[in-house]
């Protein structure tokens, strides 16, 4: 009975690039570099039968087989212990968190297993730890987290967030055939998203990790962010048009390394800056973003750097105190016409 | 104490075997038992209102049902004294209900509203009441348990007379958190019952994916503790398990971990379509073990209650019930601003109101 329910519920092999949300392009790039190379593997909690609670890994299963989709028990440092075990002996593991917030559970194997070793004795770990991290759908404060600050102060992570399909695709891809430890976040709230269904190509594509993205070009000001805030940073630039103002907005795409040649770049043609996250504002990445602007490119700036971040709380359950937490694309405009005028 | 549930497997292969109820020695008087039932039906009562109004998009995150193993919960809380400590995780509904949290309550959180007892911040079971001796979780698995051995070392400095309750399931106990923390009770000698849930499943990963033991009865061995299997789906001998429990460890033998094996009949939540469940699994459990059903025909075999006195109780609950919907949907939903409240102190550290931008 339960081989005849799992075959009514095959998930086939996914089209190469075609019409794919932000999900289906994830699962493409997994996909396809399973087929590409044997060494890499997904591992994690209810990423095999169940595919995955936001179904990322779905049909990788019945695909590949148990030997390279394993199911776990709840226990986040030895998914990430084991990942590490396996990349040392030249596999290339894939693992999940259910939610990111339950990264906290293996951060001592990454902070100071997968992040050191390469530093203490030249081995890498070339493993990509993914999950669904961010906030805006009433999950309350334990699936919602956004967690890159916890780990931009630890050197050797790499960390990616991507906000489009095809940059999803293309950094997962270039994610597992990294030879260091990537952070992977996904913005759940992109996962489904319509706005973000786009055609991918069919070809074998990868987006380079360290590259910033300019999604929207601009004279006036700067917006520079990540994740599902960019989608708030391009509805308040369309706004900010209709007043005249023409706004650059930079998707980072990865936050560690920093690609600091884009962000300048765009400093230097803009001279006003306004960086958004959905983190809580003290301790985010915005404050590392505004402190290189200031060290490297003060003398062209015509107004401080701005921040627009969520509150410094937790991450509230329900709709008015979320939506109060979290960056709006009012508090954007607020933030830029500010910046314009001053 | 010991006594095995059968799996559903074997148990399929009995067509005969009798109408299962419940174990009949018991220390409970009949008043007892008939407010025990009247915990296990309200657990499931409240639970199916939770259902509604999710369906009607009034509970703004999930449901998660503790549907067919309600007895654990309830009768292992009901063997408590006023003054214990429980923590439940969140299946464990009947418990939360047992240490006297109202219904409305639940309803408001779950919904989201200002009235709730986390005015919103957090959702379902994640809150507590210090006063009724309910430390409400977290969403991490495990967190729990060393949290209980703290509580439980400071009743130990302020010669506090109690025991704690901490429940966790067969896939929460692979944590490291759940390890240290019994761990360290047990080196101890501190007063904690350990609660297992056997339920089969955690999430979609069936047990054998959680733990090579057959029983997690088992992992006691591996503290230095005592560990019980009990039908988690005979509410009697939850309660009894635990009473017993709960007095080896108040007379300074320690910690005790039981094994209740149950079945959990939904999926993880609402959302869960159970794909990765035979379904004639689920069937088996509701038509045979249901524990609602097996109280039920334990109190009228043995001429406790009649039927007619379980339907007025029902009725009774179902009144109790329509007013605290009533009164949770009534609720606001909390004020914007007061997500900036209560982080710290707020006299000695302001809220963490949004900064007015660019304010020079
Ligand atoms: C540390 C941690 N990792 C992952 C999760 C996500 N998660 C929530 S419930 C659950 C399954 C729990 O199974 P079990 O402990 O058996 O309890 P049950 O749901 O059966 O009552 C998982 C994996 C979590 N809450 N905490
Ligand atoms: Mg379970």
């Amino acid at each position: 009975m339960s081989t005849t329910l799992k075959k009514e519920h095959r998930s086939n092999r996914p089209a190469r690039g075609g019409l794919a949300t932000f999900v289906e392009a994830i699962r493409q790039g997994i996909w396809e570099e399973m087929e590409r190379d044997a060494s890499v593997f997904c591992i994690g909690e209810d990423v095999g039968v169940y595919g995955g609670a936001f179904k990322v890994t779905d049909g990788l299963l019945d695909e590949f087989g148990e030997d390279r989709v394993i199911d776990t028990p709840i226990s986040e440092a030895a998914i990430v212990g084991a990942a590490c075990g396996a990349a040392l002996m030249g596999m290339r593991p894939v693992a999940e968190f259910q939610f990111i917030d339950f990264i906290s559970a293996g951060f001592d194997m990454l902070t100071n297993y997968a992040a050191k070793c390469r530093y203490r004795w030249g081995a890498n770990i070339a493993a990509v730890f993914r999950g669904p991290c961010g906030s805006g759908v009433h999950a309350g404060p334990f699936h919602s987290v956004n967690a890159e600050s916890f780990f931009l102060n630890t050197a050797g992570l790499k960390i990616v967030e991507p906000s489009t399909a095809y940059d999803a695709k293309g950094l997962i891809k270039a994610a597992i055939r990294d030879p260091d430890p990537v952070i992977f976040f996904e913005h759940k709230k992109l996962y489904r998203l319509p706005r973000l269904r786009e055609e991918l190509p069919e070809d074998d594509y990868i987006v380079e990790i360290g590259k910033a993205r300019i999604m929207r070009e601009g004279r006036d000001l700067s917006i520079i962010t990540f994740g599902a805030q960019v989608l708030t940073a391009l509805d308040a630039a369309e706004e900010l048009e209709k007043e005249g103002l023409d706004v650059e907005v930079i998707d980072l795409r990865t936050l560690s390394p920093l690609d600091k040649t884009t962000i300048l770049n765009s400093v230097k043609k803009t001279s006003k800056v306004l960086v958004l996250h959905e983190a809580s504002r003290t301790g985010g990445i915005g404050g590392e973003i505004a402190a290189i602007i200031a060290e490297e490119a003060f003398e062209w700036l015509d107004a401080p750097v701005v921040r627009v971040a969520s509150i410094d709380t937790p991450v509230p359950y329900s709709p008015p105190l979320e939506e109060y937490y979290l960056p709006q694309v009012k508090d954007v405009l607020d933030a830029a016409r500010k910046l314009a005028r001053y | 104490m010991k006594q095995q549930n059968p799996t559903s497997s074997e148990a399929q292969q009995d067509v005969n075997a009798p109408k299962l109820t419940c174990t009949s020695e018991t220390t409970l008087k009949p008043d007892g038992m008939l407010e025990l039932y009247r915990y296990l039906k309200l657990t499931r009562l409240v639970e199916e209102r939770l259902v509604n109004l999710y369906r009607q998009t009034k509970v703004v995150g999930g449901v998660f049902r503790s549907l067919g193993q309600e007895a654990t919960a309830v009768g292992s809380a009901y063997a408590l004294k006023p003054e214990d400590f429980v923590t439940p995780l969140i299946r464990d509904l009947g418990a939360v209900l047992v240490k006297g949290i109202r219904p409305r309550e639940i309803f408001a959180q779950y919904m989201a509203k200002a009235w709730g007892p986390s005015g919103g911040r957090d959702l379902n079971i994640h809150f507590g009441d210090m006063s009724k001796g309910f430390v409400g979780p977290i969403s991490h698995l495990g967190d729990m348990i060393p949290v209980m051995t703290g509580v439980l070392l400071a009743a130990r400095m302020q010669k506090k007379d109690l025991v704690a309750l901490a429940y966790i399931g067969d896939g929460g106990m692979s944590t490291g958190a759940f390890h240290e923390g019994l761990n360290f009770a047990a080196v101890q000698r501190l007063p904690l019952i350990i609660m297992a849930e056997y339920n089969y499943y955690a999430y979609s990963t069936p047990t054998s994916k959680q733990t090579a033991v057959k029983d997690l009865a088992e992992k006691a061995a591996g503290y230095g503790i005592p560990g019980h299997i009990v039908d988690g789906n005979d509410i009697i001998a939850c309660y009894e398990v635990t009473r017993r429990a709960a007095e080896y460890a108040r007379d300074g033998g320690g910690a005790v971990l039981i094994e209740a094996k149950t079945y959990r009949r939904k999926g993880h939540a609402e959302h869960d379509d159970q794909r990765y469940v035979p379904p004639e699994e689920i069937e088996w459990w509701e038509k045979n073990n249901d524990p609602v059903d097996r109280y039920e025909n334990y109190l009228t075999e043995k001429k406790i209650s009649t039927r007619e006195r379980l339907e007025e109780i029902t009725t009774d609950i179902n009144r109790e019930l329509d007013e605290d919907v009533a009164w949770a949907e009534s609720s606001p939903m909390p004020e914007a601003e007061q997500a900036a409240y209560g982080v710290f102190d707020n006299n000695t550290v302001p809220p963490a109101f949004r900064p007015k931008v660019l304010k020079r």
